[in-house]
């Protein structure tokens, strides 16, 4: 190997500098073997490090880029970094603080579930839905999961000048008949144009309330040990769906977006086994991956999966090979996931497969105690991972 | 699904798991590279180490496309990407290698025009549908990719397209491994060679492996079955004291490679007198540019280069972990300063990367998770034949 200087500008990365320093100067003096050396009995030297990268992952999120990159809206580690240090730590209160799908207030005696979400989904028209059906079943399934009675929705439409009125027509058509199948009432809305290229045809933002009836305490957080983990039905659906009628990668699939309210497949299971359900969730962008992550970080507690056990369309499963990207991290709209006792696992399978929406339903995993804050995949072949949250989704826009 | 479940199946990993276990010999350790960075991903995607003994070590090597590229030419390319009328094209993995100042995505943030695309082919439609814009495919890649850039050149020549070029940034895998071979610091039993890129080159490059440095190699496919038993043939010459090149992946790869695929990369390119490679440093004869005759599909020659040089950042060990001398988590800055999500490497940027692999898939003790996962085996393989029976009525 040779050097050669024939280049005409030289210099340090400052950025990649600055970040070692700054880890550098966390240097933790009770754990002086922080940087073990060489010599140290290799498998304690890998321990040493695996703490050390946990407590890492404990430090405190933030936000280090200047500008916001896609990164920020991909459902992975950028997204909940931002939320955690730019949002949550701006509007910090005991409502917010728990980042569920919804949230809970209280008004006079009567508790609501209170949410909203934006829909940015390109193509705006794709095979079994549009970002209309999108925007009412988004909403609808948050306020389901959280175990609330969908009631009222809001939609705001940012539409960019030129855009077509039949489009238009099409989707908000679209909204009232998914609106009168979820059982809701589209009732306040907004308009707002923006110049052409200011935007990208049409936006949508609903938000919506629920009647929260019973008194169970849902969220991710009261996951404990021996818990089981049922999917409603196949994975991956919809980004798929989405990914190819952008049409860049000239693959024809037999594949409907999974879109639906699944109000009433969460009613079927809260009536047969409420009490034994600790979470739902539905799996919007991230996947069923990102789920179990958030389980596994707010319980404290370790999820293992059975990738046999996932369900998965063979069309999804050919697509996800060919793109390199994991079934689990593809998003649903139309499935959820349920943490419940492994007592009532039987049931609840039962009552979701009862429901035209959760006929594949299964049970995909366990709740164990340790590795706590992990998510570990025993696959198909035979060995075990670790299922990250994701860095870089491949699939921008899907929702 | 076919021509996959095959490769797949953990009854026969199970088997080929036993025979490897039986090849060992007691108290002898085994230590062998798998050049490419899609077996390094397939290795950890499928936990294949689990079927291993204790005694093989998987050393990580340097074909991962993204991984090799300097810092300077990310900056090079970002500054491609901020003249004036330019759509920069990428593969996606690129979007996040760093470079001096940021990646492809901080800059597109900023305001350039960079697209991902999936091949190639797809940069040249942007360049025929924006007759308007000068459209650049940031080209990388080993002999993998590099017959579908020079096919693109062609294609974009006989069109006679004059808004496209190439930034080509491809390397070659020989004297990368020739480097390896050289590296005092590193004692190799064998090589799981590199299957993408024998496709193109066949086998017979890799003879001087066996016959100058008496390393067996053994040319694998990418799932994790031909793995194990690339691994077994490895072992076999070794029992037999054989140092061969042998082919596991026969079904794809012919022995003299794809000549038309050749042919088509030597039209449009020629070996560039020396490269740099992050971490490795300067290499002579191993990388590609633009042949004279190809001048206009050159962004080197469409635009005034600034031929950026930045210096790997102190801390970084990128070059140790590519020729296999550290482990990932050997590396000081490895899931501290330098993650996924903010990486200093070019290791930590791609999937197939060894330090990227590594923190998303590996990251744990091996016998905790283990642990883990068998405890729990019983209940979840109970329903798994009901969930197979609903999958299988849905499919």
């Amino acid at each position: 190997m040779t050097q050669h200087h024939d280049t005409t500008e030289q210099h340090q990365a400052d950025w990649a500098e600055a970040a070692v320093a700054e880890h550098d100067s966390g240097h933790d003096p009770e754990h002086p073997g922080m940087y073990a050396t060489p010599g140290t009995e290799l498998r304690s030297r890998e321990q040493l490090v695996l703490e050390r990268i946990e407590r890492a992952r404990r430090a405190r999120p933030r936000v280090r880029e200047k500008l916001i990159t896609l990164a920020h809206g991909a459902g992975g580690k950028a997204t909940q970094s931002l939320i955690e240090a730019i949002f949550l730590d701006a509007f910090r209160n005991p409502l917010l603080e728990p980042l569920e799908d919804a949230a809970t207030v209280t008004s006079g005696t009567a508790r609501l579930a209170f949410t909203t979400d934006s829909y940015v989904v390109s193509p705006l028209f794709f095979p079994g839905g549009n970002i209309g059906d999108l925007a009412v079943n988004g909403t609808v399934n948050d306020l389901a999961v959280s175990g609330a009675r969908p009631d009222h929705l809001s939609a705001g439409f940012i539409l960019e000048e030129g855009f077509p009125v039949e489009d238009l027509r099409r989707i908000v058509a679209s909204m009232a008949a998914a609106a009168a199948a979820a059982e809701v009432s589209i009732v306040t809305g907004d308009t707002k144009v923006v110049q052409r290229g200011k935007g990208d045809g049409c936006y949508v933002n609903t938000a919506g309330v629920g009647l929260l009836t019973s008194d169970l305490t849902l969220g991710v957080a009261t996951a404990r040990p021996g818990d089981v983990v049922i999917v409603s039905g196949p994975v991956g659906d919809h980004g798929i769906t989405i990914m190819l009628a952008r049409g860049e990668l000239d693959i024809d699939a037999d594949l409907v977006s999974d879109t639906a309210p699944v109000h009433g497949l969460v009613r079927g299971l809260l009536d047969a086994v409420g009490p034994d359900v600790r979470a739902m969730r539905d799996a919007t962008r991230g996947g069923v991956a990102t789920i179990l992550n958030e389980v596994a970080k707010a319980a404290g507690v370790a999820v293992v999966v059975d990738e046999e056990a996932v369900p998965v369309r063979a069309e999804v499963r050919g697509a996800c090979e060919l793109l390199g990207i994991d079934p689990l991290y593809v998003a649903c709209e139309g499935r959820i996931v349920v943490v419940v006792d492994a007592g009532a696992a039987d049931a609840a399978v039962a009552a979701l497969q009862a429901h035209p929406l959760g006929a594949g339903a299964a049970v995909v995993g366990r709740v164990a105690e340790d590795p706590p804050g992990l998510v570990l995949l025993k696959t198909g072949f035979g060995g075990t991972r670790i299922i990250d949250l994701l860095v870089g989704d491949p699939l921008p826009r899907i929702c | 699904m076919r021509y996959v479940d095959e490769y797949r199946d953990a009854e026969k990993a199970r088997a080929l798991a036993a025979k490897i276990a039986a090849l060992c010999e007691p108290g002898r350790h085994y230590k062998f590279m798998e050049v490419c960075g899609g077996h390094t991903h397939t290795i950890y995607k499928h936990g294949l180490e689990d079927y291993l003994p204790e005694s093989i070590s998987l050393v990580h090597g340097p074909g991962c496309p993204v991984c090799v590229i300097p810092m300077g030419r990310v900056d090079d390319a970002i500054a491609l990407a901020e003249q004036p009328n330019v759509i920069m094209t990428s593969f996606g993995d690129m979007m996040r290698v760093p470079g001096g100042r940021g990646s492809f995505f901080d800059s597109s943030a900023a305001g350039t025009d960079i697209r991902m695309v999936y091949s190639p082919l797809d940069s040249l439609k942007i360049a025929r549908q924006n007759p308007d814009k000068h459209v650049i495919f940031m080209a990388i890649g080993f002999e993998t990719t590099a017959p579908s850039t020079a096919m693109t050149v062609l294609r974009a020549a006989a069109e006679g397209i004059e808004n496209f070029s190439i930034f080509c940034n491809h390397v070659t895998i020989i004297p990368a491994i020739k480097a390896i071979l050289e590296s005092p610091d590193l004692r190799l039993d064998g090589f799981i060679g590199p299957g993408h890129v024998s496709t193109v080159i066949g086998c017979r490059p890799y003879e001087f492996i066996a016959s100058e440095y008496g390393k067996p190699l053994v040319t694998a496919g990418f799932e994790p079955l031909d793995i194990l038993q690339s691994v077994y043939m490895l072992l076999e010459q070794l029992a037999q004291g054989r140092c061969e090149v042998e082919n596991q992946y026969s079904r794809v790869v012919p022995w003299d490679g794809n000549t038309v695929a050749l042919r088509a990369v030597g039209e449009v390119m020629e070996l560039r007198p020396y490269f740099e490679w992050r971490g490795l440093g300067f290499i002579s004869h191993s990388a590609l540019k633009v042949r004279e005759r190809y001048a206009a599909f050159d962004s080197e020659r469409h635009f005034e280069l600034p031929g950026v040089r930045v210096a790997d950042p102190k801390a970084c060990q990128c070059g140790e972990v590519l020729k296999g001398v550290l482990k990932p988590w050997e590396c000081k800055v490895f899931g501290t300063a330098c993650t996924p999500e903010t990486p200093i490497g070019t290791c930590m940027v791609s999937s197939e990367g060894a330090c990227a692999a590594y923190y998303n898939f590996g990251r744990f003790s091996r016998q905790r998770v283990r642990e883990a996962t068998e405890v729990h085996q019983i209940g979840v393989h109970q329903r798994q034949a009901d969930a197979h029976q609903i999958g299988a009525s849905q499919a």
